[in-house]
């Protein structure tokens, strides 16, 4: 018997034996290009395309964790370290003083409002300075804050940053004091979906550079910017760290956290 | 019947493949030795991976290709009933295997290419030692020809008629053979060699650990055929019974040409340079060569139990007590089932993605192949020249009692050597260790199984002894006149078989095509990307 007639497509032996091959390597790659990958990508925030070419093997081009994308924008123009802010002297804080006269009508007197902002008093200097440097740029954008300081000198915006965190932070007596224990998120984070503790970094014992105080803020505007970091409309956070935190949450963890920080 | 020209050409095969055999067989007991709390520890650990590169690439590359040549030829007479077709041929490749040992041993033995058999670079040797295995592969792809065209002769002068079937799994064998063989081939010839040569000093040793995998699991099916032919086609006769298919053994041969070559990256489940899908394709086709090695669990067995009933057992289980278990072929097959089940249970948990993370480069994966090729593959090498031995010398071998302590011997010598080998690879022994430090306190409990191991190499080289012994007086007994000799026949004699069974072109189709598949993408990935070149670590310089 010839081997002709073996391709043919009326022997059954050779439509039998390529189909299952070929149906087998097909479920195989959907499986391990496609499904997997899938699943990967949701664990680890990557985009699908990326997991499918890891699955691969194409590797990504080598990028410095700190740096943006290529092609893309960096997440801030402040460089971030534990020196960003240097000394600061008294005149710094008068000058800051003068300014914030300026403030005063959405962020309270002394820097403390019941009016949904954020409080100012006692966060820590580079966090304010961060914020308002990366209002100015458009980093982050609002069509509030960026008008009042993106006229604002470099030393004005360190001063004013110094200033506030020169005061004391008062309480808003109308807020009631949560009577709820620590969240597991604010303790533990959540391991499985590679969530970090809130308080690894929002503590007042972890003096992380730019990072704020969250104990006593607006309730709504806590709830406000975790949705915005989540749905990608903030992303002046660096490496991503805010985005990566708050994207699987859900909104019923949105809101305890935001209540949680409000109420303390 | 042999002619004497074709008795000497399978009898320098035969006796050229047990000498490397037995020589690698005392290395081997030798590191078992040293590294042992038994002795002193020699001090020098170079020695011991020189005895392991000479031990491996003796025991994986000539011995078991000397076998399959050997018994190809062979086949092609017994089976096809015509003189071989280019016997000179035949030689020169049998000469080239032999030029090719001495060239790749000289450097071993002189310390100058102690790169494990597994050659994976940067670790590159004395370019003599790879030149040696390149001739072994040259000589075999001689044999990969010379099977080829004594098939194309037959069928010419019988066309239409059904390859018998020793010599359709006989071809199996030799087109995994040179199609496998090309991995490694390719990266020695245009990988390694250069660098051994100095013309280059850089070298992708991810590309090259990949083209080795394409020669590193299916090279395992290359030794597996001879012991798969005789299953099929020695045994069922032996004991006196008949092959259950003949279809379905020619089903699992041409399983095995396709399966066993995309599937060689599960040996690089822990390489970066691989992605995690490709990976995954090469666990789903591992796992699909459980097919055809269940397909002749399943046909041996039942064959067996032909053998049982026809010698008047009766019932669900007294057709075991019936078997010939004086028939050393019977014994060979049980204790090579044995070991093949054991092997094959440690195999699952090698190509499961996860769980060879526990026990990868543990001496658990050392355990695994011995069992597997020493044991179960190697026990049916024995039992098929205690077959053949009276065919090729025309001289009695009747040492029995012998043949039946020689095969106990083996099997429960491999099983006391790699059972421990498994339980400490789970415990986390890494292999290729030359040195363990007993005075350790973590390490001093397991140092008992090193000495368990030395002893089950100890009962493995008495049996090896015993093995060449039994052939030496075979040479020496009186002459007797043999019947034709004949391999099995089936309960359904093969007078008609589909196409498909019937020749290869389909398969090996298949077997390309799957190769491409799973494959293409990597090597060319690799091929393509930039930096990945590594400066090559010459043998017995610092990296």
């Amino acid at each position: 018997m010839s081997d002709a007639k073996v391709f043919s497509r009326h022997n059954r032996w050779f439509t039998w034996s390529i189909g299952a091959v070929v149906g087998l390597a097909l479920v195989g790659a959907l499986v391990a290009f496609v499904w997997l990958p899938r699943a990967h990508a949701q664990a680890t925030l990557e985009g699908l395309w990326d997991a499918i070419c890891s699955a691969a093997g194409a590797p990504a081009p080598f990028q410095g964790a700190g740096l943006p994308e290529p092609g893309g924008h960096n997440p801030s123009g402040v460089i971030v370290s534990a020196y960003m802010m240097g000394p600061v002297g008294t005149a710094s804080v008068g000058n800051g003083a003068t300014l914030a006269m300026a403030c005063t009508m959405c962020h309270g007197a002394r820097g403390t409002s019941p009016a949904g902002t954020p409080h100012l008093a006692g966060q820590p200097a580079s966090s304010t300075y961060k914020q308002l440097r990366d209002f100015a740029s458009g980093h982050r954008p609002s069509a509030i804050m960026q008008p009042l300081v993106v006229n604002l000198r470099e030393e004005d915006l360190r001063d004013l940053a110094a200033y506030y965190a020169s005061l004391e932070r008062e309480r808003i007596d109308a807020v009631p004091v949560s009577d709820t224990g620590t969240p597991r998120l604010v303790r533990n984070g959540d391991p499985m979906r590679a969530i970090g503790a809130c308080s690894a970094c929002h503590s007042p014992h972890a003096r992380r550079p730019a990072t704020p105080v969250l104990e006593g803020l607006s309730e709504t505007y806590l709830r406000e910017q975790l949705t915005a970091f989540r749905d990608g409309r903030r992303s002046n956070d660096i490496n991503r760290q805010m985005r990566n935190a708050v994207h699987g949450l859900n909104e019923r963890e949105i809101a305890e956290l935001a209540r949680y920080y409000a109420g303390r | 019947m042999l002619s004497i020209a074709s008795k000497r050409l399978v009898l320098a095969h035969f006796w050229v493949a047990f000498a490397a055999f037995f020589v690698s067989l005392l290395l081997g007991e030798w590191q078992m030795y040293i590294r042992s709390p038994l002795r002193d520890w020699i001090g020098n650990p170079e020695l011991y991976y020189r005895s392991v590169t000479a031990h491996g690439t003796a025991m994986g590359y000539v011995f078991p290709t000397l076998v399959a040549m050997g018994f190809g030829y062979a086949i092609v007479e017994l089976s096809l009933k015509q003189a071989i077709v280019g016997r000179r041929w035949a030689w020169l490749g049998f000469w080239l295997l032999v030029l090719g040992t001495v060239t790749a041993m000289v450097p071993v033995s002189m310390g100058l290419a102690t790169v494990l058999y597994t050659f994976y670079p940067p670790l590159v040797g004395n370019a003599f030692y790879y030149i040696g295995v390149v001739l072994v592969v040259a000589g075999s792809w001689i044999w990969v020809g010379s099977m080829s065209v004594n098939l194309a002769v037959w069928r010419r002068a019988n066309p239409g008629a059904v390859v018998p079937l020793p010599m359709f799994a006989n071809l199996a064998g030799a087109y995994l053979w040179a199609w496998t063989s090309l991995g490694a081939a390719i990266e020695i010839l245009f990988q390694i060699l250069p660098v051994a040569l100095g013309w280059t000093d850089t070298i992708d040793a991810g590309l090259a650990r990949v083209f080795f995998s394409w020669t590193l699991h299916a090279i395992v099916y290359f030794w597996l055929m001879p012991t798969y032919i005789a299953f099929y086609t020695l045994v069922p006769r032996a004991i006196g019974g008949r092959l259950y298919s003949d279809k379905m053994a020619r089903l699992s041969f041409v399983l095995f040409l396709v399966f066993s070559m995309p599937i060689g990256i599960h040996h690089l489940f822990q390489d970066p340079q691989v992605g995690s899908g490709v990976k995954f394709m090469h666990a789903i086709f591992t796992a699909m060569v459980s097919v055809p090695t269940l397909l002749t669990i399943f046909t041996i067995t039942a064959s067996i139990e032909i053998a049982g009933r026809l010698r008047g057992g009766v019932g669900p289980f007294g057709w075991v007590k019936a078997l010939p278990w004086q028939n050393p072929m019977m014994l060979a097959v049980a204790f090579s089932f044995v070991m093949l089940g054991f092997g094959g249970a440690g195999g699952l948990i090698n190509m499961s993605y996860q769980l060879d993370f526990a026990i990868h480069n543990t001496q658990w994966v050392t355990g695994h192949f011995h069992l597997i090729f020493g044991g179960a593959i190697v026990i049916m090498y024995f039992a098929l020249a205690y077959d053949l031995w009276p065919h090729l010398t025309g001289r009695a071998l009747a040492a029995g009692r012998l043949m039946r302590l020689q095969l106990w011997t083996w099997f429960v010598g491999m099983i006391v050597l790699t059972f421990p080998w498994h339980l400490v690879g789970i415990l986390g022994m890494p292999r290729r260790m030359a040195y363990f430090d007993y005075s350790h306190p973590a390490i001093s409990p397991q140092a008992v199984t090193v000495i368990i191991t030395f002893f089950g190499g100890l009962i493995l080289v008495f049996s090896g002894l015993l093995f060449l012994l039994i052939l030496l007086r075979g040479h020496r007994s009186g002459k007797v006149t043999l019947p034709e000799f004949t391999f099995s026949r089936a309960v359904h004699e093969a007078e008609r078989i589909p196409a498909a069974l019937n020749g290869y072109a389909l398969w090996l189709a298949l077997m390309i095509g799957l190769s491409v598949v799973n494959y293409g993408y990597p090597i060319t990935q690799l091929l393509f990307l930039k930096q990945t070149s590594v400066p090559a670590v010459p043998v017995g310089e610092r990296p």
